[in-house]
């Protein structure tokens, strides 16, 4: 019993509620956004040294002892992701302060903010398949009103098609759960691994677990991501960054927990399709992303390139793959969130998203340049940055469960990233500064968060030795699921 | 008894995913709606039907209905209605703002 695990999602709730009431008081709803922003990164640091040191932590809401009642987990990977969270979330404010408007800011953009976060740490946090479901809806509702906060005629539109896509992915959610339901007769999630390994995997069980596999690729964007391109091109840059580093990143979550926990009999089965699928991502998503010549598109390409990435690192399943895949997510959180900042910020520099109206924007913004070409390295997985050990380790798991061809595309594709940030970096920041009247904008702050981001970056890269041990405590449970099963019906 | 509700939830479905190929916004929205009934029916169903008393303590039967379906339901409706309030009043700005609500004529626009 640890109540230490409800509070992230306690704090940004209250925050949330607190902040309805203060509509008009757009200062105070940035202080106290930033109060609770700040705490939760705290107990999220505290969250991870205790279940560094006690293993994983586990609450049972209202005294009711699993299988029966709903019950909390912590285990190293979920609080990984929850400080990862809880930082991206917090640069992601900042940079809101100065870009997000006045008048989203007076029509709760911070209650629907918080709210959405509520929906991110819950479904880090809980044990409990339908529970899950429900969190997954509260981050869902947040983000239908931050996607079309503003109402202009591209969100509007936009947010029709991705409000469709995400309530059919939802009723698959559901019949899923049915099945799942009528097939194990529980819902928690370590119940449900272990009476799922008694039976046996076959058969009608992995008709559920490609179900489960359709609705979380849906959300994550994994191969089925033809949503996704167009939906996070309409919101603001701010938004973008928010549902770039947390949104899919929740799905593959849920990919991970569900077939390294509740569907793990079959591994040749499920990780097959995830292989497949993985590399059809991988490979679309990379020539999406060189493909296209405005910002938006390029960067929201290389979110579904990294998702594929990290998909093919589960589907590998080795204990190198699984350390990698995670590290890789973690990353990934930070340098997308920090991708999009940048981007926004090369966009409000510019006055437009087009790159070929773009250039010399390295003469009034060289900090900017250079940060975004750092980040391009980042992302390309170059060392000393972070992407480079999450890299290192999938490709060797891949190359150690004999999947020659699937690491050569993960390689390929990291090429085809690079090569479509760097085309960004060109055509944006080298060349002639263009005739047409250049907006005189003041981007300190926002260039202040991304430094800050990229700091982190760079620290999770050099320090990696030092992050190892957290990374590793996570993919034991990942390649164990004995360990939270153990965990959570222990008593 | 559990045939007559595979039949219904399939007519939901059916109906619900006809309503959502269609082009106007507002069938679209209708379809959703219907697809969620069907997946309600579909948990009460899979989770079975009543075989015994209603599971309150103090009650003398010899079995009681699972309760879990019917809790599961019931968040689930309260969602799908915020859900489609939502839908609903989105596919009405949408229709103020582009002047039809034909999805065809919406993506025209782009441009």
């Amino acid at each position: 019993m640890n109540n230490l695990l409800v509070m992230p999602i306690l704090i940004p709730l209250c925050t949330a509620v607190i902040l309805m009431f203060l509509k008009e008081k757009v200062l105070l709803q940035r202080w106290i956004s930033v109060f609770s922003g700040i705490l939760n990164l705290v107990l999220a640091c505290v969250l991870v040294t205790r279940i560094h040191k006690e293993g994983i932590q586990t609450l049972q809401m209202g005294g009711w002892t699993p299988p029966y009642g709903i019950v909390f987990v912590g285990d190293m990977f979920a609080a990984l992701l929850v400080l990862t969270a809880s930082a991206v979330s917090l640069g992601i404010l900042l940079y809101s302060f100065t870009s997000i408007g006045a008048e989203r800011e007076r029509f709760y953009y911070y209650t629907f903010f918080h709210f959405l976060l509520v929906g991110v740490y819950g479904s880090f946090l809980t044990g409990d398949i339908f529970n899950l479901f429900v969190f997954f809806e509260v981050m869902l509702i947040s983000s239908y009103a931050l996607i079309s906060l503003g109402g202009t005629k591209l969100q509007l539109r936009e947010t029709s098609k991705y409000l469709l896509i995400n309530i059919v992915s939802s009723t698959l959610f559901v019949a899923a759960v049915a099945y799942l339901y009528a097939a194990a007769g529980t819902l928690n999630m370590a119940h449900l691994s272990e009476r799922i390994a008694e039976a046996g995997q076959g058969g009608v069980l992995n008709v559920i677990a490609v179900l489960f596999l359709i609705v979380f690729a849906l959300k994550a964007g994994l191969f089925l991501f033809f949503w996704l391109p167009g939906s996070y091109g309409a919101p603001p840059a701010a938004v973008r960054a928010l549902f770039g580093a947390l949104l899919t990143k929740v799905g593959l979550y849920a990919i991970i927990r569900t077939f390294t926990l509740i569907f793990a009999g079959d591994p040749d089965f499920t990780n097959g399709w995830i292989a497949w699928m993985a590399a059809a991502t991988m490979i679309l998503g990379a020539l999406g992303a060189v493909a296209y010549n405005d910002i938006p598109r390029i960067l929201n390409y290389n979110v579904i390139v990294s998702v594929g990435f990290v998909a093919f690192g589960l589907s590998a399943g080795t204990p190198d793959a699984l350390d990698g895949a995670v590290f890789y997510l973690l990353h990934d959180m930070l340098g997308k969130a920090l991708m999009f900042i940048l981007g926004g910020l090369i966009i409000a520099a510019a006055g437009t998203d087009r790159l070929e109206r773009m250039g010399g924007l390295i003469q009034r913004y060289p900090l900017l340049g250079w940060s975004f070409f750092a980040l391009a390295l980042a992302l390309a997985g170059i060392p000393p940055f972070s992407g480079f050990p999450g890299k290192v380790l999938i490709i060797r798991g891949g190359l150690d469960a004999g999947m020659l061809a699937f690491s050569l595309i993960g390689l390929g594709s990291s090429l085809l990233v690079l090569y479509s940030l760097i085309k960004v970096f060109r055509l944006a920041f080298w060349g002639n500064t263009p005739d047409t009247e250049q907006p005189k904008v003041n981007l300190k702050s926002g260039t202040a968060v991304a430094a800050g981001l990229l700091v982190l970056v760079i620290l999770m890269g050099l320090g990696a030795e030092w992050v190892n041990p957290y990374i590793s405590q996570a993919g034991d449970v990942l390649g164990s699921p004995g360990l939270y099963i153990e965990a959570v019906l222990k008593e | 008894m559990e045939w007559m509700m595979a039949v219904a939830v399939g007519v939901l479905f059916t109906v619900g995913v006809y309503l959502i190929l269609s082009k106007t916004l507002l069938r679209i929205v209708l379809g959703t709606s219907l697809l969620t009934h069907g997946v309600h029916l579909l948990l009460l169903t899979m989770a079975g039907l009543k075989k015994g008393a209603a599971p309150v303590l103090g009650g003398k039967a010899d079995a009681y209905v699972d309760p879990l379906p019917q809790a599961l339901i019931l968040t689930s409706i309260v969602i799908s209605f915020g859900v489609t309030a939502f839908f609903f009043v989105l596919a009405y700005r949408a229709y103020q703002a582009h002047g039809t609500d034909e999805m065809d004529n919406v993506r025209e626009e782009e441009q």
